[in-house]
C-alpha cells in the first residue's frame, strides 16, 4: 500500500475501515501487515485520498 | 522486555476510557490507562456538538473551561435551501453546547487519575496478550519501548480505530454502508449565526450531512460525512466539503485553521461488547448515533458504566463474559432502541431523493416541533409521510 503523506491526516478513518484489521497508525505512519487482501476499501474511503495500491 | 501487573489495563484515553478507569478506579481497582498520542484530546476528530441534559448523569459539572458556545437552537437546511430554523431557548429548553474537546477530554482523564487511575501517555496497545485461550493483558510500546501490561481485565476504548477488540477476538468490523467518512475544518473570519447548529441534508453529501457547528467569534467547524458506500471520486469528503463552502457566501472567504479527518460508524452498536476479561466501551464497541453522528455521550455513559461493572466483578474477582453481563444490560437498557431506530431511520434516509428531502424539510417546517431531536422529527414525517417510517413505525 502506497500513502502519500503530504496528504494523510493520521485520523485512522482507514484503520476502523479495514475489515482485515490490516493497518496499524504508529506516531503518524501507517503499517501494513500481511492479511492486507487489496480490497481497496481503504483507498475509497480515505477522506483526502492518500492511498492507494503499490504501483498504480 | 519489561512486564506490568494491575487489575484493569484501559487501551484508549478518549471519553470512553477516562470515565471507564476512573468508575473503576473508585471503586478501588489499580487502573492503567494508556494512550497512544502524545497529548489527551489531540488531535481533533469531532465537530464538538452534544446536548446538554446527560452531563448530569454521568456526573460532570460543565465548565466554561471546556465550552466553546451554547447553542439556541437548530437549523436544518434542504437540498434546494429550504431551511428550517428551530429556537429552543424560546420554549424553555437546555439546548446545547460545542464543547472544546482538547480540554473536555482532559478533564475526563484528570478525574480518572484523581480517582486514582494511573494515565500513561505516548503508550499503544500494539496486541493481546493470549494465554491457553484466555486474554491476560496487552502487548504495548511505551516511548519506544515495547512492554506488557497484564491485568484481570481489559477496556477495549480505542475509539473508531476499534483493534484491540479484535486483537482479543472479538469482531467489531464494519459494513460499508455502516461508517460514515469524514472532513472537517475549523474556520474562522466566517459569517453564520452564532448560536445555531446547521444540518444541511441531501446530495451535497451522499448518505451523511454537512455541518456547521459554530465556536464563537465568527469561528465554526465545518465538515461533512459521507456514507462508505457512496464514495465514488477518492478523497469524496474533501472534494464534497471544498464545493460546497466554494458555494456558500457565507464562508467561501473563511480561513482555515485546523483540517481533521475521521470516520464514524452509523450501525445500531455490537451485537457483542464484551467476552472473558474483555469490555469494549464507546466508538470501539460502535455506539454512535447513526443518524446524527453523535458519541461522545454514549462513550462516557458506557465508560461509566464499564467501570462500575469492574469494580462489582472484583469483589469476586471474576471477570468472565458472564459476570461482565451487567454491563451489556445497562448499556443496551439506555441506548439500545434508539440506535436501533436511527440506524433504521439512516438506512431508509440515504435512499431519499433530493425532492423528498425537500418535501420532509418543508412538512417539519410547517409542524410545532419544541425540541429538535431525531425522535421528534421522525414523528412529524411519521403524520406526513408514513410510507417514509413505514419500516421502523413502531419504535417512533
Ligand atoms: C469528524 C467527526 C465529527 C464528530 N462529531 C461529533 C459531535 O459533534 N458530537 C458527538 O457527540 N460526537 C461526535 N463525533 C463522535 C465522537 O468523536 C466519538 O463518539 C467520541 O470521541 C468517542 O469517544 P471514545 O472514547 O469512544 O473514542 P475516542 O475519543 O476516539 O478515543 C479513543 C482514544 O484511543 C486512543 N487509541 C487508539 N488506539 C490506541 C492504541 N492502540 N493504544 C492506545 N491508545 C489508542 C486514541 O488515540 C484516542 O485517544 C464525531 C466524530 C468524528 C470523526
Ligand atoms: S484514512 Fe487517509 S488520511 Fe486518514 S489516516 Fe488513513 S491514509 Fe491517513
Ligand atoms: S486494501 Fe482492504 S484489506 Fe488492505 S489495508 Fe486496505 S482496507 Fe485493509
Amino acid at each position: 500500500m502506497k500513502v502519500v503523506y503530504e496528504k494523510c491526516l493520521h485520523c485512522g478513518c482507514c484503520v476502523g475501515s479495514c475489515k482485515q484489521n490490516a493497518i496499524y497508525l504508529n506516531d503518524y505512519v501507517l503499517e501494513f501487515n500481511d492479511s492486507c487482501n487489496k480490497c481497496r476499501r481503504c483507498i475509497k474511503i480515505c477522506p483526502v485520498g492518500a492511498l492507494s495500491l503499490e504501483g498504480e | 522486555m519489561q512486564s506490568f501487573e494491575c487489575d484493569i489495563v484501559v487501551v484508549g484515553g478518549g471519553p470512553g476510557g477516562s470515565m471507564a478507569a476512573k468508575y473503576a478506579a473508585l471503586g478501588g481497582l489499580d487502573v492503567i490507562l494508556i494512550e497512544k498520542r502524545a497529548e489527551i484530546g489531540a488531535p481533533l476528530r469531532c465537530a464538538e456538538g452534544v446536548s446538554k441534559k446527560w452531563l448530569e448523569e454521568i456526573g460532570v459539572e460543565p465548565d466554561p473551561a471546556w465550552i466553546s458556545a451554547e447553542m439556541d437552537g437548530a437549523i436544518i437546511v434542504s437540498p434546494s435551501g429550504h431551511t428550517f430554523k428551530l429556537d429552543e431557548s424560546h420554549a424553555g429548553n437546555e439546548v446545547g453546547y460545542v464543547l472544546e474537546r482538547h480540554l473536555f477530554d482532559k478533564a475526563l482523564t484528570e478525574q480518572a487519575g484523581k480517582a486514582g487511575a494511573k494515565i500513561w501517555m505516548r503508550t499503544a496497545a500494539t496486541g493481546a496478550i493470549i494465554e491457553d485461550g484466555k486474554l491476560v493483558g496487552v502487548h504495548a510500546n511505551r516511548m519506544g519501548e515495547e512492554i506488557e501490561i497484564r491485568a484481570k481485565c481489559v477496556v477495549a476504548a480505542d475509539g473508531f480505530e476499534s483493534q484491540m477488540a479484535r486483537w482479543a477476538g472479538l469482531d467489531t468490523s464494519l459494513e460499508l454502508k455502516d461508517l460514515d467518512t469524514c472532513i472537517q475544518y475549523r474556520m474562522a473570519n466566517i459569517d453564520v449565526e452564532p448560536n445555531y447548529c446547521e444540518f444541511v441534508i441531501g446530495s451535497a453529501a451522499p448518505g451523511g450531512y454537512v455541518w456547521i457547528f459554530p465556536k464563537g467569534d465568527r469561528k465554526a467547524n465545518v465538515g461533512i460525512g459521507i456514507q462508505g458506500t457512496k464514495c465514488k471520486l477518492g478523497a469524496d469528503p474533501k472534494v464534497y466539503l471544498d464545493k460546497f463552502i466554494e458555494n456558500d457566501p457565507r464562508l467561501k472567504d473563511g480561513t482555515v485553521l485546523e483540517i481533521v479527518g475521521g470516520g464514524v460508524s452509523t450501525c445500531p452498536g455490537m451485537e457483542e461488547t464484551t467476552a472473558d476479561n474483555l469490555v469494549v466501551v464507546g466508538d470501539a464497541a460502535r455506539m454512535i448515533d447513526p443518524i446524527t453522528g453523535g458519541g461522545i455521550c454514549h462513550a462516557c455513559r458506557a465508560g461509566m458504566y464499564a467501570g462500575k461493572v469492574l469494580a462489582e466483578c472484583a469483589k469476586s474477582d471474576d471477570f468472565s463474559k458472564d459476570a461482565l453481563q451487567p454491563y451489556e444490560e445497562m448499556w443496551r437498557d439506555r441506548m439500545e432502541d434508539k440506535l436501533w431506530r436511527n440506524w433504521m431511520a439512516k438506512e431508509k434516509f440515504a435512499t431519499l431523493s433530493d425532492e423528498v428531502l425537500d418535501n420532509l424539510v418543508l412538512a417539519i417546517k410547517d409542524s410545532d416541533i419544541k425540541e429538535v431531536n431525531v425522535y421528534n422529527l421522525l414523528k412529524v414525517i411519521k403524520d406526513k409521510y408514513p410510507e417514509i417510517v413505514d419500516e421502523f413505525e413502531s419504535m417512533i
